[in-house]
């Protein structure tokens, strides 16, 4: 998955053809412009590396984290606020301290970015899925049902995303129930982070299908039958998703920082399974008290994630469309 | 003229009711209604005759009708978990927010532009590098971070600054402020400047992209070959040229300043409207949360609306585009 994100597996994604085949697709990707560019650019490189090992230590987090941070038997609580291993109270065991419940902090950051990285992809993956349906629907057939998603993206785009997803959020749980909060903290916000996402999609994908329609080529299928639906995923979808790629590396950051932003404010993951956004949420009321490892460093963590994920998304946006730089 | 104003009314009304239609569905069909105001000892005929008297047994339309006749009035009922009308608890926390909205807005401009004119003017200097990365920073960190972290270094720490509330407010009868006092002055930096952060990186690029884009048009080589000095050219010709976006942009950022108050209100504890409405989200109290985003909403599109008559006051290129394409 994270060898993927690099640009010279992102050209070999289909991996069909044989050794020689294969050899030569990426020698073609190795020497693209989007290489050298990567290669050109330290900052994008330094961020290249902090998503890898980010990603890497969330994806790993079961086997290579020091502890298991929910496996109650391992945590006790005499070993709560522990301070960093460099303070002078410090235990070898716990490198960047203990929480109030004798969690290794290290390990729960781990963990907690496991699931901020999850809830993010799940989200953007949600919208993009939903945003280019809509705009293809509406690019394609135009007419009625065209005016009125269009409408509605116009209005949700006057308001912000974070309000938005707390509104989905509230009315979701009220829905469901608040005692059903733990298990459905998930979905429901992948489902409101995600809603509140998908008009960018939406916009870019109807613009290109408006033009790609009337091409030869999409005139040509309709000429033979094509039933119109599949018009519109074999023909026309390939040729617009290009710009969406862009716009979901943006999202993903954004998505990251909302997802921690909605845990912070107490409407989104359960203290129960932490994320970043719940861990700092927890260790803000020990910041009075002197225990400050508990807060700030998960506080480093996402910071670290969001503004790399930032750089790369930025990066590539330049990349891919030339006209900006 | 006229007939743009009244089309553009009659989009702003369409937006409010659809709105209306949103919080009136959320009003009527999440949870029920009554069961939020009876307790568990109450018969079902009891419930029913509740039901018909509070009017949720007449046509929907009707009652959407009504909804909205008292949204009009602001009166958006009773709050579920205090049991006060809604209207006045909004009223009632409107000071701080307008206050902490407002002073980080200017504090966004007065820092944002001459930064973006600094910028603009010397791309290539250490300084405008430095601008720029920690622009940078401040449009990717989230902002609760950024509040957690001037806590702990000034609350915390250096114990200059308060850490949360309003500090001594002055009640001036319809309105209380904590402008007048010193502890209300020293209680609003830090939330101020945390909300101010994510407009003023917002302002500071836009007015450097500006002045760049200025920079290189005719009239500016013009200005210099009359032998204006530098001054005059800078600051008279190109920077006033900027400023039309940035004015838009920062009136139609108002809305999200607003909305981002909710975040920087639960840092801080600043008891505001957005700490309010965060709180009726977590314990489910439907009245407040529809009343903020009717609020939030009509303030939206009254925004939007006059920015939108404001250009076309202003611009006399889209009167004629926008008759061409009607």
């Amino acid at each position: 998955m994270a060898q993927q994100d690099l640009p010279a597996g992102g050209q070999g994604g289909v991996v069909r053809g044989r050794g020689a085949l294969l050899a030569d697709r990426l020698r073609r990707a190795l020497g693209s412009d989007v290489v050298f560019s990567f290669k050109q650019s330290k900052v994008t490189m330094v961020a290249a590396l902090i998503t890898l090992i980010m990603v890497a230590g969330a994806i790993l987090a079961p086997w290579i984290a020091p502890h298991n941070p929910f496996d109650l038997s391992t945590i006790s609580l005499l070993d709560a606020r522990v301070p960093p291993v460099w303070a002078e109270d410090g235990d070898p065991r716990f490198l960047l301290g203990t929480d109030d419940q004798g969690r290794d902090m290290l390990s729960t950051i781990m963990y907690g970015a496991r699931l901020s990285l999850l809830v993010g992809f799940a989200s953007v993956l949600f919208a993009a899925t939903l945003g280019i349906t809509l705009g293809l629907v509406s690019g394609y057939l135009g007419g009625a049902l065209d005016s009125v998603i269009m409408r509605i993206a116009d209005v949700q785009l006057t308001f912000p995303a974070i309000l938005i997803a707390l509104l989905i959020d509230g009315v979701a749980h009220a829905l469901l129930g608040v005692s059903s909060k733990e298990d459905s903290a998930f979905y429901v916000l992948v489902f409101s982070i995600g809603l509140s996402f998908w008009v960018q999609y939406a916009r870019t994908v109807r613009g290109s299908t408006m033009v790609e329609k009337n091409k030869e080529y999409v005139q040509a299928a309709r000429i033979i039958g094509v039933p119109p639906v599949l018009i519109m995923i074999k023909h026309v979808l390939p040729n617009v998703t290009g710009p969406v790629l862009v716009i979901a590396t943006i999202n993903l950051a954004v998505a990251i920082i909302l997802e921690a932003t909605l845990s912070f404010l107490g409407v989104g993951i359960p203290i129960t399974q932490p994320s970043l956004g719940t861990l700092i949420r927890v260790g803000q009321d020990f910041l009075f008290s002197g225990e400050w490892w508990i807060t700030i460093f998960p506080g480093i963590a996402l910071a670290a994630l969001a503004l790399a994920v930032n750089l790369l998304g930025d990066w590539l946006r330049d990349v891919l469309n030339p006209k900006l730089r | 003229m006229a007939s743009f104003v009244v089309r553009r009314l009659l989009q702003s009304i369409a937006v409010m009711l659809a709105v209306g239609l949103l919080a009136f569905m959320m009003f009527r069909f999440v949870g029920d209604p009554v069961n939020q105001m009876v307790g568990i000892e109450t018969t079902p005929e009891q419930r029913e005759a509740l039901r018909v008297k509070l009017g949720l047994r007449d046509p929907i339309y009707e009652q959407f009708g009504r909804f909205i006749w008292k949204a009009v009035q602001f009166d958006f009922g009773i709050s579920y978990q205090f049991k006060q009308p809604v209207s006045q608890m909004l009223a009632s926390r409107l000071p701080a927010t307008l206050e902490l909205s407002i002073v980080s807005a200017i504090m966004a401009v007065l820092i944002g532009i001459p930064m973006g004119v600094y910028t603009g003017l010397r791309r290539h200097s250490w300084l405008s590098k430095i601008f720029l990365t920690v622009s940078l920073i401040g449009v990717s960190l989230p902002s609760f971070l950024i509040g957690i972290l001037l806590i702990f270094v000034f609350a915390v720490q250096l114990g200059w600054l308060p850490s949360f509330g309003r500090g001594r407010v002055v009640d001036l009868g319809f309105w209380t402020t904590g402008l007048l006092t010193l502890s209300g002055l020293k209680a609003l930096i830090m939330p101020a400047f945390t909300l101010a952060l994510f407009q003023l990186t917002l302002i500071m690029r836009l007015v450097r992209a500006e002045m760049l884009e200025v920079l290189r048009t005719d009239y500016i080589k013009f200005a210099r070959a009359r032998g204006l000095s530098k001054r005059a050219v800078n600051f008279g010709h190109a920077l006033k040229n900027t400023l039309v976006p940035v004015i838009t942009i920062t009136g139609l950022q108002f809305g999200t300043v607003i909305a981002f108050a909710i975040i920087t209100e639960t840092v801080f504890q600043w008891p505001g409207m957005g700490l309010l409405f965060l709180q009726s989200v977590q314990n489910v109290d439907i009245p407040i949360m529809a009343a903020y985003l009717l609020l939030i909403a009509f303030l939206f599109v009254l925004i939007n609306m006059i920015v939108d008559i404001l250009y076309y006051v202003v611009d006399p290129r889209l009167r004629t585009e926008r008759g061409l394409a009607v």
